[in-house]
């Protein structure tokens, strides 16, 4: 099964991003894709990406909503910051938090997750030390970053452990 | 463009609340971008953009189209997921350019790099 399908779920994502460019669900369309989908499957295994196995749907779910959550948030308070920083310049800054995740696809996703949610900017991991720097924009409350970040180390655990 | 006046009114309500949000959210970023005092908290103001802006944008044409054509409309999700996905990697590569050059320079306020740890020798951990 590994020898012909390397990843699966690369391959259905392929599909469905194949599907939904071509806006069908046409037999054709579905035959199309899942020939690409393991045809650039057997393409990624040449570049032997880290292997990780995703698992529990219903946390990776769940985990997405509360991100999703903070997205909102975070664009609320960036907003504000920014509207204000005429009058008080804000109080931005560095933190270190020690992250524990070995698995180099949690890794790349919560960097990703981090930079992406306006607010917070991902600088630097170290490996040796398995810290992360990262930098806030407005550290009205260090604690609180430091509890979100330690939040999605325990998602990412729980979807990738 | 003319057929966008099909749009019944409360499609038309809705999918002017999300642009225009959308826009003046793009907007505040680049205004966040122009205004802030230092490097570092200039990364945060794009984010703005590509997260609330895109994802308020995109929602918008697909409530649109979906109303005007009358079937359902994914592929802007296709917009979304890449613009998130793509530009955190760019903005990362930015900010460790910076922390570097002010590492190089010495500037003051930027923590220093970690000292590597020590790498134990077996003769050391027998003492």
């Amino acid at each position: 099964m590994r020898t012909w399908f390397p990843y699966p779920l690369l391959s259905i994502g392929l599909l469905i991003i194949w599907m939904l460019l071509n806006q069908s669900v046409a037999p054709g369309t579905i035959v199309m894709g899942t020939i690409l989908g393991i045809a650039l499957a057997w393409v990624t295994l040449k570049l032997h990406p880290a292997r990780s196995h995703p698992r529990r749907i219903l946390r990776t779910l769940r985990f997405g909503a509360s991100v999703f959550v903070d997205v909102i948030r975070s664009n609320i308070a960036v907003v504000r910051v920014i509207l204000r920083v005429g009058r008080r310049a804000p109080n931005s800054g560095f933190l270190t938090v020690d992250i524990d995740i070995e698995d180099e696809n949690a890794l790349a996703l919560l960097a990703c997750i981090m930079t992406a949610t306006p607010g917070t900017a991902w600088l630097e991991y170290d490996r040796g030390r398995k810290s992360l720097l990262f930098h806030v924009l407005d550290m009205e409350n260090e604690e609180v970053w430091i509890q979100t970040v330690k939040r999605y180390e325990a998602g990412l655990k729980e979807m990738f452990g | 463009m003319s057929h966008l006046t099909d749009l019944p009114t409360w499609a038309a309500v809705i999918v002017c609340v999300l642009v225009l949000l959308g826009a003046a959210i793009a907007l505040i970023g680049s205004i966040g971008l122009l205004r802030l005092p230092d490097f570092y908290t200039r990364l945060h103001a794009p984010t703005l953009a590509t997260s609330g802006g895109v994802i308020l944008i995109c929602t918008a044409s697909m409530v649109c189209f979906a109303v005007l054509q009358n079937r359902w409309v994914f592929h802007e999700v296709l917009i979304i997921v890449f613009v998130i996905m793509t530009t955190p990697v760019t903005l990362m590569l930015l900010g460790q350019a910076a922390l570097y050059r002010d590492r190089v320079e010495q500037r003051r306020g930027v923590p220093l790099k970690q000292k590597p740890l020590p790498v134990q020798t077996p003769e050391e951990t027998e003492e």
